[in-house]
């Protein structure tokens, strides 16, 4: 199916599953411990091995000589693969350095070999009995350091430059230049990489925790040579990703080499301090934000320009891309700065680009508010904008900015807000911030098969992840609403190759592409099961477990017949995404309380309005909203990925160096979503929300914070050394 | 991690004689932290012994007033325990702002006086480190020391003890109850238990090969208000940048030892005298020899403001 | 000398000999000797898992955690960072939460273990299980049944007395508050971010919500 035209009124629009906080259907096994994840298949894997991954100890340089003869000679030892035994590797597409080093080392922890062992005992002991003998290079660690020289990424295709910038902004009668600083982060999901692999022959099967199994297939496939129809990727429960898992990382590689040199089944999981450095991670940004604005608050120039590192032939972090088109101003400059830094891989990680360019972007605007002497909230309604700045002629499908923040301000009870630094509770100073969020709508092609059985029970398959989304269960709701049958009748089967492909997850597109892709598929069907049922496919209404038209109704499970039916389509979109810019809104809030003596920042309240097209399932979605928002809060106050200049790698490289928030550091958070439908993005009328989420979250507590305390910090995480200074004489 | 021999020991005496007969054996009861390090082939005992049947779990009064804790005490029923509660609450404060509920429960009196530092040099065998492989040089120093000591380190460490427990058992002025592979029973005072790194940070504590605590006394109670604050950036579930011990007397005397400053519990009695002056003087003296790096110097400023902050609450 | 490309550096056998032992051994002799690797030592280990008798045959580096996960096939209880940092492999043992990671199983000979499996099934939820389905108190199910062991410990150690970091009134009863579960629920790390659904699962349980 192509979606070209406008969705016009179709079955999901009824509503009956759609739309409701339905609790998720894999709930139960996710709860009870049952559902298998990548290094637990027991129930589908005899007597595997265990794969141990030994990492580089320098950052850059070469393998002047690896010893393995004690690994090998170790307990229970079954095989030990490194670049010079692996036979030939190619990168894949979507990975920057190669999964496995040597002899040339790309970066720390990057992986030089695996043990393979009887026991995971075994294999780690072993592991650590190889020597390895380096000759180290100078690399290049420091995005301050090098970002004068850093040129234009991709030459500079995606800077924009309108109007007369610089000649607008100087001439500006309020004017702000600041420039911000976001660090490294780790996506630190709670399951690390783990694969299981297993050969029959030619054919790989790997069980591993993936967002993207095409990709991952593909890139399994490419990187071991052989066809892509030999690989067989299986995905069906995914311990967290956040962009962590788009790519096959070592695991996947490792356990599939380790396999075929031991012979048997290996299962290969990185270690919580080998996921650091060894895996991606989202980079740090150094950001500079130019605002000019009339008296009265009109911007009339504004200029962000970023710059972030990466491994030669990697990418930028992307973090000026929503000053395109979040605020008006005739005058604009946009730049992305990409130097060389041989520190890990950077990637994506949650709302990349966007997360950190609105950390950064959203404080300035507090900053030029303030300057002005507006509220905030009535500064950036001033400056909202119902067009592509850059294409006046493109409007934006839907664009409710303003009402998120309005309605966001009168819940929050915005109006009680003080002057910096002169709220206090007892011992603590409290603030309030606000911050917009943005996160483009992409949508990406999506196919899906769908069987209904003599049961009437209707089956997805489809090769989409759940990566903690709640995919399943939207994915069953819309199989439910398309063919009317409860959500008990419909069952939906993930994350395989050898189903139909579909967006996977990643950039906020799964939820609306893939259900749309669903939706394909059912519309399919719904044709194949009137026909079969002698009902014409134009009239036939589909509930209560029935098919119907005029006084004809008959059971599904009897239309379909002993042998079922079964139906296959995708939907592919046209340009509809060009015609209309397609993005998502949100108006973040936060409370916070600073110690007046040790400066330790707590937030005290948090909520975010959404408008972000239809929500297929309000409790799964607040879900992805307030989890967004706990990473956001982890981004603000505390997430560093501490660099070592001289070494070159992540220091703090364990979960209790990098500290994510705990339960402790989470109030109680509220999620509003505005009543929105969006008929250009897809059948579904929906649009992502699970990247909006955390889009905005941090400036809104450095705002809260300055607000507390009358102290603004450019420099993320905002910790308590950065206002030590310049809090109030404890007396 | 190594392959190791393991015993269950049956007496303190016969820990400790096992533990010489063995070179590098270790005890091991909650475990928390030498599995942690055993993982990472950071501790490599060849043996272990296991000490946890020896019914070292109980909390006694002592003739003169305090209290005796076994050194297999878990940290979750000391900071429970209804004396230690009401007499040296400070002992609790600390307690519950260490770790986790599920470490507490496993964690015990003794092995938390002997946790191994948090730096993540140590805890990188790639990187050097004078206290894991003596001579190797110290990372940390000129390079990520945001968590380090401000004071009392060394040229070849600058290392922090990670305990809460142990500042305020310094605070407590704490008896370490020992015995020797010979049989024979000592009394460490807290004071001398824990050793600043100067050339040799491997050694850590003045315990010798095979000499295994017992116990743990405390003074009988010295009443004041129990102040134990700790400054972290995240609210629970981690390591100190800061924490203040204080007991203060309403005539405003009172002790002070600080945790996440040095190689360990940091208390000058010197600077106790100061406490009616304020917390600028107590601090003065508390850093007088302070040599802080550019990452960790606000931990001197956050110090004397967590103290001031603690003199105001004590004054109610 | 803190230039990781010298040679002896990262050799590993360098290491091996030297390495600073001496947590409860001492620090009187400066080194432990070199220790050939020797085969694992396997050792026998029964205890009762979800009220069933288990034998095993270990090799005494097992920690609990991997008997449970790769010996007893019980996945549920998860394998987050195997160094007490996320909560994700929390069981009940004996009547009380801890982490099994950090924990050798041959030093459990006699315990009994309560796993997420021994708290529910699918179609028989334990209370916890139902309340974090109701509440949506998970996202990706990794980190959940480590909080839902957590939880189910959580609510008894209020109701037995024991302090947390934020209780007032250390000689007082200790009150059941949001804030008391959070500090509580702290050694759980979710990334997903389902916190506040936890607390009001945890909360619609303890029938404070």
């Amino acid at each position: 199916m192509k979606f070209d035209t406008p969705a016009t009124t179709n079955p999901i629009d009824q509503l009956k599953v759609i739309g409701k906080p339905t609790d998720r259907i894999d709930g139960p096994l996710k709860t009870t411990g049952t559902a298998p994840y990548a290094y637990e298949r027991h129930d589908a894997v005899d007597n595997p091995a265990y794969g141990y991954v030994v990492g580089a100890g320098i950052a850059k340089g070469r393998i002047a000589a690896m010893d393995l003869a004690k690994a090998k000679a170790a307990p229970g030892v079954l095989a030990i693969v490194t670049a010079d035994t692996a036979g030939k590797l190619q990168k894949g597409n979507f990975n920057t350095a190669n999964l496995l080093g040597g002899p040339e080392i790309e970066h720390y922890h990057q992986a030089i070999a695996v043990v393979v062992a009887e026991t995971f005992e075994q294999a780690r002991a072993a592991a650590a009995l190889i020597k390895v003998r380096y000759t180290k290079t100078p690399g290049q660690y420091d995005l301050e350091a090098v970002r004068k020289d850093a040129p234009p990424a991709e030459k500079g295709k995606n800077d924009v430059k309108i109007g007369d910038f610089a000649g607008a902004f100087a001439q500006a009668a309020v004017t702000l230049d600041a420039t911000y600083r976001t660090p490294d982060h780790a996506h630190a999901m709670m399951e690390p990489h783990a694969s299981t692999a297993q050969w029959d022959g030619d054919k790989l099967t790997v069980w591993t925790s993936n967002q993207m199994i095409a990709w991952g297939a593909g890139d399994v496939a490419k990187t071991l040579g052989i066809p892509k129809d030999k690989v067989r990727l299986i995905s069906p429960y995914i311990g967290g990703g956040f962009g962590g898992k788009l790519f096959v990382r070592a695991d996947a590689l490792l356990a599939a080499l380790g396999s075929k040199a031991a012979n048997r089944p290996v299962k290969v999981a990185l270690t919580r301090p080998f996921m650091f450095n060894n895996t991606t991670h989202r980079p740090a940004t150094i950001q500079r934000i130019r605002i000019g604005a009339t008296k009265d608050g009109t911007i009339t120039a504004i200029g962000h320009e970023t710059w972030s590192g990466d491994l030669p032939e990697g990418g930028p972090e992307t973090a000026a891309e929503q000053t395109k088109l979040l605020y008006a101003g005739a005058n604009r400059l946009m730049a992305t700065k990409l130097a060389v830094l041989d520190l890990p891989e950077g990637n994506a990680m949650r709302a990349p680009g966007e997360a950190p360019g609105l950390m950064a972007l959203e404080i300035a605007m507090d900053e030029m508010a303030e300057k002005l002497g507006i509220d905030p909230i009535k500064f950036r309604v001033l400056n909202d904008t119902q067009v592509d700045p850059a294409k006046p002629e493109r409007l934006f499908s839907q664009r409710q900015l303003i009402k998120c923040l309005e309605t966001g301000a009168d819940t929050f009870g915005w109006s009680k807000r003080k002057a910096p630094g002169t709220a206090r509770d007892g011992q603590w100073l409290t603030g309030m911030g606000v911050a917009a969020a943005f996160r483009n709508n992409i949508v990406m092609k999506s196919a899906a098969r769908v069987k209904l059985d003599a049961k009437g029970v209707v089956t997805v398959e489809t090769d989409m992840t759940d990566i903690g989304t709640g995919t399943y269960t939207i994915i069953a709701q819309t199989a439910a609403e398309m063919m009317g049958v409860p959500l008990d009748k419909v069952v939906v089967k993930l994350g395989d190759s050898t189903f139909p492909v579909s967006a996977g997850s990643g950039g906020q597109w799964g939820a609306n592409s893939s259900t749309a892709g669903v939706y394909a598929a059912c519309v399919k069907l719904r044709e194949a099961v009137a026909t079969s049922a002698g009902i014409d496919p134009t009239k036939a209404v589909f509930a209560n477990g029935r098919v119907r038209s005029g006084n004809k109704s008959v059971a599904l499970g009897d239309a379909v017949g002993v042998n079922g039916l079964v139906a296959e389509d995708l939907i592919e979109f046209g340009d509809l995404g060009k015609k209309y810019q397609q993005s998502t809104f949100g108006g973040h809030f936060v409370e916070v309380g600073v110690h007046a003596a040790t400066g330790e920042i707590r937030i005290r309240r948090m909520l975010a309005v959404c408008a972000a097209g239809r929500i297929l399932n309000p409790k799964s979605a607040r879900s992805q909203v307030i989890g967004a928002m706990t990473m956001g809060a982890g981004a603000a106050l505390m997430e560093e990925l501490a660099v070592d200049k001289r070494h070159g790698f992540f220091v703090n490289h364990d979960l209790a160096g990098y500290e994510v928030p705990v339960h402790a550091d989470i109030p109680h958070q509220e999620v509003i979503f505005l009543d929105e439908t969006d008929p250009m993005s897809s059948p579904m009328k929906a649009k992502g929300v699970g990247e909006l989420g955390i889009c905005g979250v941090g400036a809104a507590v450095a705002n809260a914070i300055y607000n507390a305390t009358g102290i603004r910090v450019r420099e993320y995480p905002i910790t308590l050394d950065k206002l030590l200074d310049r809090l109030p004489e404890v007396v | 991690m190594r392959a190791f021999t393991y015993q269950r020991a049956a007496s303190p005496a016969e820990a400790a004689a096992a533990a010489l007969k063995t070179p590098g054996a270790k005890f091991i009861a909650g475990g928390t932290n030498l599995l942690d390090l055993m993982k990472l082939e950071i501790e490599t005992p060849p043996h272990l012994i296991d000490v946890n049947g020896l019914g070292l779990d109980k909390i006694e009064p002592t003739k003169g007033g305090g209290l005796r804790i076994g050194a297999l005490v878990r940290n979750t029923d000391l900071a429970a325990d209804a004396k230690v509660r009401k007499d040296y609450a400070v002992l609790s404060r600390a307690l519950l702002a260490g770790a986790s509920g599920q470490l507490r429960n496993k964690a015990t009196t003794a092995g938390n006086l002997l946790q191994r530092t948090r730096c993540p040099y140590f805890y990188d065998t790639n990187q050097a480190c004078n206290k894991r492989l003596p001579g190797s040089g110290c990372s940390a120093i000129g390079g990520i020391s945001r968590q380090h000591a401000v004071v009392g380190a060394s040229t070849a460490c600058i290392a922090t003890h990670p305990s809460d427990m142990a500042v305020a058992m310094r605070l407590l002025d704490a008896k370490v109850e020992t015995v020797r592979p010979n049989g024979q029973t000592r009394v460490i005072p807290i004071a001398d238990f824990h050793r600043l790194p100067g050339t040799t940070p491997h050694i850590e504590t003045s315990l010798q090969p095979g000499e295994f605590i017992t116990a743990v006394t405390l003074p009988k109670p010295i009443g004041g208000t129990h102040i134990y604050t700790k400054v972290r950036d995240r609210a629970s579930y981690a390591f100190a940048l800061v924490s203040v011990a204080a007991v203060i007397q309403t005539d405003g005397t009172g002790r002070i030892a600080l945790g996440g400053v040095a190689h360990k519990p940091w208390r000058v009695e010197a600077a106790e005298k100061e406490l009616p002056r304020g917390a600028k003087a107590v601090s003065a003296k508390l850093f007088a020899n302070a040599v802080p790096t550019p990452e960790n110097r606000f931990k001197l400023t956050l110090a004397e403001r967590t103290l001031a902050a603690a003199l105001l609450e004590a004054k109610g | 000398m803190d230039d990781a490309s010298d040679p002896d550096f990262n050799r590993r056998d360098v290491l091996v000999g030297t390495t600073a032992s001496f947590a409860l051994t001492g620090g009187g002799t400066a080194a432990a000797q070199p220790i050939a690797v020797s085969a694992p030592v396997v050792s026998k280990v029964a205890f009762r898992v979800n009220g069933k008798d288990q034998v095993l045959d270990l090799d005494l580096r097992t920690t609990l955690l991997d008997a449970l996960r790769e010996h007893l096939n019980l996945t549920g209880t998860k394998k987050g960072c195997d160094h007490g940092q996320c909560g994700a492999c929390t069981v009940i043992v004996d009547g009380r939460r801890i982490n099994a990671c950090l924990s050798l199983a041959v030093m459990h000979e006699g315990d009994e273990i309560t796993t997420i499996e021994g708290l529910g099934t699918p179609t028989d939820l334990h209370p916890m299980q139902a309340a974090f389905v109701k509440h949506d108190g998970y996202q990706c199910g990794y980190c959940t049944p480590g909080q839902i062991c957590s939880a189910v410990a959580v609510l008894d150690e209020i109701k037995a007395g024991i302090p947390s970091h934020v209780t007032r009134d250390l000689t007082g009863t200790v009150e059941l508050s949001p804030a008391e579960i959070r500090e509580r629920m702290s050694g759980n790390i979710c990334r997903c971010g389902a916190y506040s659904n936890i607390i009001d699962a945890i909360e619609d349980v303890a029938g404070v919500a």
